[in-house]
């Protein structure tokens, strides 16, 4: 896993690294089982970056119109999860989802709906599976699914500073049979950042905790 | 007399898996379906329900609370809170109301687990 966090320790970083990589895998098998094809993952990054720097990012891919299905969330520390691919790819997405033997017409139909209940399932399974490694509790909302580019779904242009720093994690995934890719990322602004610090400690001291105990 | 099974979801698509599944699963059950907890408390009011699938991610009263609601007037009935947020806390709330949790994405598996157990209880219920 790429990181890059600023401030944290090398120990922070890797137990953030992990749990990350924790709540994706989850997410992944999530969506595996949806489509029932086998779902590839990138090595997940964690990187603090502006908004701007993080919505260009997602627009890497070559394309600028994209979908994305997202939900806040929010506890001991706050935060956006989204689901998003290329616009071009949501109804072939829906198709895998919904199965093939389905009309076009049914698949056009059904677009908004399958998006979101399929964003609510994966970011769901990666964002619970972080709250329970780390013994904690979030709410989540529910889905909204937005279309634009990458400015558009980080709220850029809703008034939140281009400049502002967060903590940005996203991993890649592809299809492979369906031609179709897409991310899975976390926003996170600055205090929710210290307070994520302040988690992490614990979560490793707890493992530290639970060796000494093993050994014992 | 089959069954008659409620299903709550805001989402048609996840309304359809349920159904879907339950068509597989038990083909003689008559299926109910509900998109929020008022229409699904008037069809435990108004309609013979005897065991309900429920999300727990819901607009206006969450499935929790609505399991909590049924449960004033159906303190037996089986209950299944199905929903992606598996986080134990979730879970957890979901077994001290006497309900099971089923995670999303459902499979067959675990939908036909908890109606085997639903309909044992419902047998030992009538006798």
């Amino acid at each position: 896993m790429k990181i890059d966090v600023g401030g944290l320790t090398e120990a922070e970083q890797d137990a953030l690294a992990e749990i990350a990589n924790i709540g994706v895998s989850r997410a992944a098998a999530s969506l595996r089982q949806m489509i029932g094809e086998q779902v590839l993952l990138s090595v997940p990054a964690v990187n603090i970056v502006s908004r701007l720097a993080a919505s260009r990012l997602v627009e890497k891919s070559g394309t600028s119109k994209l979908i994305a299905v997202r939900q806040s969330f929010d506890g001991p520390f706050a935060g956006r999860a989204l689901l998003i691919f290329p616009a071009a790819h949501s109804l072939e997405l829906v198709r895998s989802i919904v199965g093939d033997e389905h009309t076009m017409e049914d698949v056009i139909d059904l677009e908004h709906e399958a998006l979101a209940e399929t964003g609510n399932i994966i970011l769901n399974a990666c964002l619970a599976t972080i709250a329970n490694v780390l013994h904690e509790t979030m709410r989540v909302s529910l889905p909204t699914v937005i279309r634009g580019d990458g400015e558009e779904l980080f709220d850029i242009q809703g008034g939140i500073k281009a400049d502002s720093l967060v903590l940005f994690l996203y991993i890649d995934f592809t299809i492979k049979k369906r031609n179709i890719h897409g991310f899975i990322a976390l926003l996170m602004d600055l205090p929710a950042i210290v307070a994520l610090r302040g988690i992490v400690r614990n979560f490793i001291d707890s493992i530290g905790q639970q060796t000494e105990t093993d050994a014992s | 007399m089959p069954h008659k099974i409620l299903i709550v979801d805001d989402s048609k698509l996840a309304r359809m898996v349920m159904a879907s599944a339950l068509r597989r699963i038990h083909p003689e059950f008559e299926l109910v379906e509900a998109t929020n907890a008022t229409e699904a408390l008037n069809a435990v009011s108004n309609a013979r329900v005897d065991l309900a699938l429920i999300d727990f991610n819901m607009p206006g009263m969450d499935g929790l609370e609505l399991v909590a609601r049924v449960r004033r007037t159906k303190p037996e009935m089986p209950i299944a809170i199905v929903s992606a947020n598996i986080q134990d806390e979730i879970i957890g709330r979901a077994r001290e109301l006497n309900a099971a949790f089923i995670a999303k994405p459902l499979t067959d598996e675990a939908l036909g687990a908890f109606l085997s157990g639903a309909a044992l209880r419902l047998k030992r219920a009538t006798q």
